[in-house]
């Protein structure tokens, strides 16, 4: 199972912004990214209205989930493939495991797939004995280092050049140098004898089709082609919401993905893999394996007000441009899935008490729903994990996350109910406010709840008469006048 | 048509008990464009904040309260993109659908305006004869621009203030780390945030940052502050009002 830090997203949040490397690397990856997706999605042949078309397909396929999964599960078994529903982490893992030990695997190569993250099967797999090795560059790195992906997309971009030169040099023996050209053909030259060697590709699946019953993979690197073809077994692990009805819907989203993800207009390899090699074709694996995992996604579906959660497609395109992840990186969200999407998803998988900094921890700016390649409203469903924290949901087995929160709203809806008592609370906080230092008109340090606040920033103290006040009395003034 | 109507201002409760001036200077514009107005005395709080916090039946007592004092109104002029916002997106989902408190949400919502949206898309106002010596950057407020579309009004208003030279910083349209009561909960982020915007408005080389938004307004102003920087914050209607 993977480890679930997200009750630590104070803490690391705070040490990822003292980081002075990560934070040049986030602000590289948003500004390249972020403006480049925007500028894509306008140039659409189709405009940007694509985006909301493709919401619609999205939408049709989660409504439609059962006979999708049903119809590609029976094409890939037609072709000789072995498909298997997990319904969590652990059967996924389980099978996995139970597969490897069957054809006596000892050494599996792996293209990048956050739901394998998701369920924690390298480590299963190495606790078993079984050698595993990333092969997307990024993914590789940071399986050198020992550390877990920061991006969806860009695992590494946490690492520096430097720091990725003096990793190969210990890892792999190579005379240190920091030139890339030089770092990744050392990487290749690694990678190539493990893709020759190995005994059983693992890949993740970007979206699969009912109609045609194939999934797809994209990378930019070649390494997944590799991957599922190369070893005589490959295993592919997809959540359950990743498929679409027919091979048409696939043109419009992969366009958009590749858009999303990189300001592509189309990902370098896109394979399409419905089985095992036919007997006739050289290349290809003996068994083909798809492992279709539920691990809490029913849970989602069944709730109306997250089901659109599921639409998500795992572009990355929303850590593009929310900043907060441009401050925070992907570490502090403590589990897999990092950025908006993280912060709806990781509380929906996690539980929403266990991960309620994830989705309070954003100032709402609504930049993600207008960088989703499916338009999916995350701000809507930030809102309604924070409206569960406030007041508890059984359905979801909440309890309320902040009582003193709540009865301090409390008090003040009774407060903005009557002007009277509003102004009477008014006047208590402008002689509270004498009590504080004041400096050039401002408040620099208020004690208690709003503490945070003048951490780094001043307040303007209440105006000594209200506006309303000012115009009540001028309204009054005006009345006399007119009257005498 | 809503440009001969009667405009009743819902002041914003941050305007009202810090910014008082901001209210004042939105009455002297709306005196000197002779646009006819009235401000309900017992108005307060659009709610907004309980509602971004999840507490949503609190917000609900706001809520029905700025309907029952607005909406035998014609149209409701406010200088918040974010409230305008709150009033007419989030009202309706608060109540249950079909039911006379949502019809009445949902009558409200089709009558409330933002300042800068009310006087370039409903009056055809773009020069209000205001001056202001000095050189401006516009900060675009995140509920402003993405939820309500309003990047170009106030962008036209500042053009054609007098002697007023508008320079645009880099990533106008970022957040400020505001974010209501995220900005005392997770003051680290939220500074994080602010530091960047800062940087870019400082680095524009202007006078003042305008905006259509007093809350992001008073983030920005307290850093500034805290530097000692001498760059001025203005709201919008300050900058029109003669």
């Amino acid at each position: 199972m993977v480890e679930i830090k997200t009750q630590y997203y104070r803490q690391n949040a705070a040490k990822a912004i003292e980081d002075t490397v990560l934070q040049k690397a986030l602000s590289n990856v948003q500004n390249r990214l972020g403006p480049a997706t925007a500028r894509m999605y306008k140039d659409l042949p189709e405009g940007p209205g694509l985006r909301q078309k493709a919401h619609e397909i999205r939408e049709a396929s989660i409504n439609h989930l059962d006979i999708l999964l049903t119809r590609l599960a029976a094409k890939i078994r037609d072709r000789g493939g072995k498909v298997y529903f997990a319904k969590d982490a652990a059967a996924a893992s389980a099978y996995c495991l139970k597969v490897a030990r069957a054809n006596q695997v000892k050494m599996a190569v792996k293209g990048k797939s956050m739901v394998t993250e998701e369920i924690g099967l390298n480590p299963i797999l190495e606790d078993n004995g079984i050698e595993v090795n990333e092969t997307d560059l990024g993914e590789y790195i940071i399986q050198l280092a020992g550390e877990t992906p920061s991006h969806i997309i860009a695992p590494a971009i946490h690492k520096t050049r430097k720091q990725i030169a003096e990793l190969f040099t210990r890892e792999l023996g190579i005379p240190y140098n920091e030139d890339p050209p030089i770092l990744t053909q050392a990487a290749r030259k690694a990678l190539r004898k493990k893709f020759l060697e190995a005994d059983m590709g693992l890949s993740g699946c970007n979206l699969a089709c009912a109609q045609t019953g194939h999934i797809t993979t994209v990378s930019n690197e070649g390494n997944i082609r590799m991957s599922t073809t190369m070893p005589k077994i490959h295993m592919a692990f997809m959540g359950m919401e990743r498929v679409v009805a027919k091979l048409a819907d696939h043109d419009a989203l992969f366009r958009l993905l590749s858009r999303g993800a990189a300001a592509q207009n189309m990902a370098g390899y896109v394979s399409y893999i419905g089985g095992p090699r036919t007997k006739d074709q050289l290349d290809g694996p003996d068994q083909f394996h798809l492992v279709i995992i539920d691990n809490g996604r029913s849970q989602i579906l069944a709730d109306p007000t997250f089901r659109e959660a599921l639409y998500c497609i795992r572009c990355a395109a929303c850590l593009n441009v929310c900043p907060a992840y441009g401050k925070i990186g992907g570490h502090a969200y403590g589990y897999p899935y990092s950025g908006p999407i993280g912060a709806v998803i990781t509380p929906l998988f996690v539980g929403i008490n266990r991960a309620k900094d994830l989705c309070c921890g954003e100032p709402l700016c609504g930049a993600c729903k207008q960088a989703c390649p499916v338009d999916i409203d995350l701000p809507r469903m930030l809102l309604a994990l924070r409206a569960k924290l406030a007041d508890g949901d059984p359905e979801w087995g909440v309890t309320r996350a902040n009582p003193g929160e709540k009865f301090a709203f409390q008090i003040w809806s009774l407060i903005i109910k009557n002007r009277k008592m509003y102004d009477l609370a008014l006047k208590i906080g402008t002689l509270f406010q004498r009590l504080l230092p004041q400096k050039n008109g401002y408040i620099p340090a208020i004690p208690f709840v709003l503490k945070g606040w003048t951490q780094s920033r001043d307040i303007k103290p209440l105006a000594r008469t209200s506006f309303l006040t000012q115009w009540k009395n001028r309204e009054n003034k005006t009345n006399r006048k007119n009257k005498s | 048509m809503e440009k001969n109507k009667p405009v009743t201002l819902f002041v914003q409760c941050l305007v009202d008990s810090l910014y008082p001036e901001v209210g004042t200077a939105m009455v002297s514009l709306f005196e000197k464009m002779e646009i006819p107005f009235d401000i309900p005395l017992a108005q307060t709080c659009c709610g907004q904040p309980a509602f971004n916090s999840g507490y949503r039946k609190e917000a609900t007592v706001a809520a029905k309260r700025f309907i029952e004092i607005f909406e035998s109104s014609h149209v409701i002029v406010c200088p918040s993109g974010s409230c305008v916002d709150m009033v007419k997106h989030q009202y309706p989902g608060l109540f249950e659908n079909g039911s006379s408190w949502q019809k009445r949400a949902l009558d409200i919502s089709g009558k409330i305006f933002e300042l800068t949206e009310y006087l370039v898309d409903v009056l055809g106002l773009e020069d209000v004869g205001a001056r202001f010596e000095g050189k401006v950057t516009y900060h675009e407020s995140c509920h402003l621009s993405r939820n309500l579309g309003i990047k170009d009004q106030p962008r036209r208003l500042i053009a054609h203030v007098q002697d007023c030279q508008l320079i645009e910083m880099e990533h106008a349209d970022k957040c400020c780390g505001f974010g209501g009561t995220f900005a005392v909960k997770f003051p680290d982020i939220s500074t994080a945030i602010l530091e960047e915007k800062i940087d870019h408005i400082i680095q524009a080389g202007v006078d003042a940052v305008v905006g259509c938004d007093i809350s992001c307004l008073m983030n920005i102003q307290g850093m500034l502050s805290r530097k000692n920087s001498s760059i001025k914050t203005l709201h919008i209607a300050q900058l029109l009002a003669p």
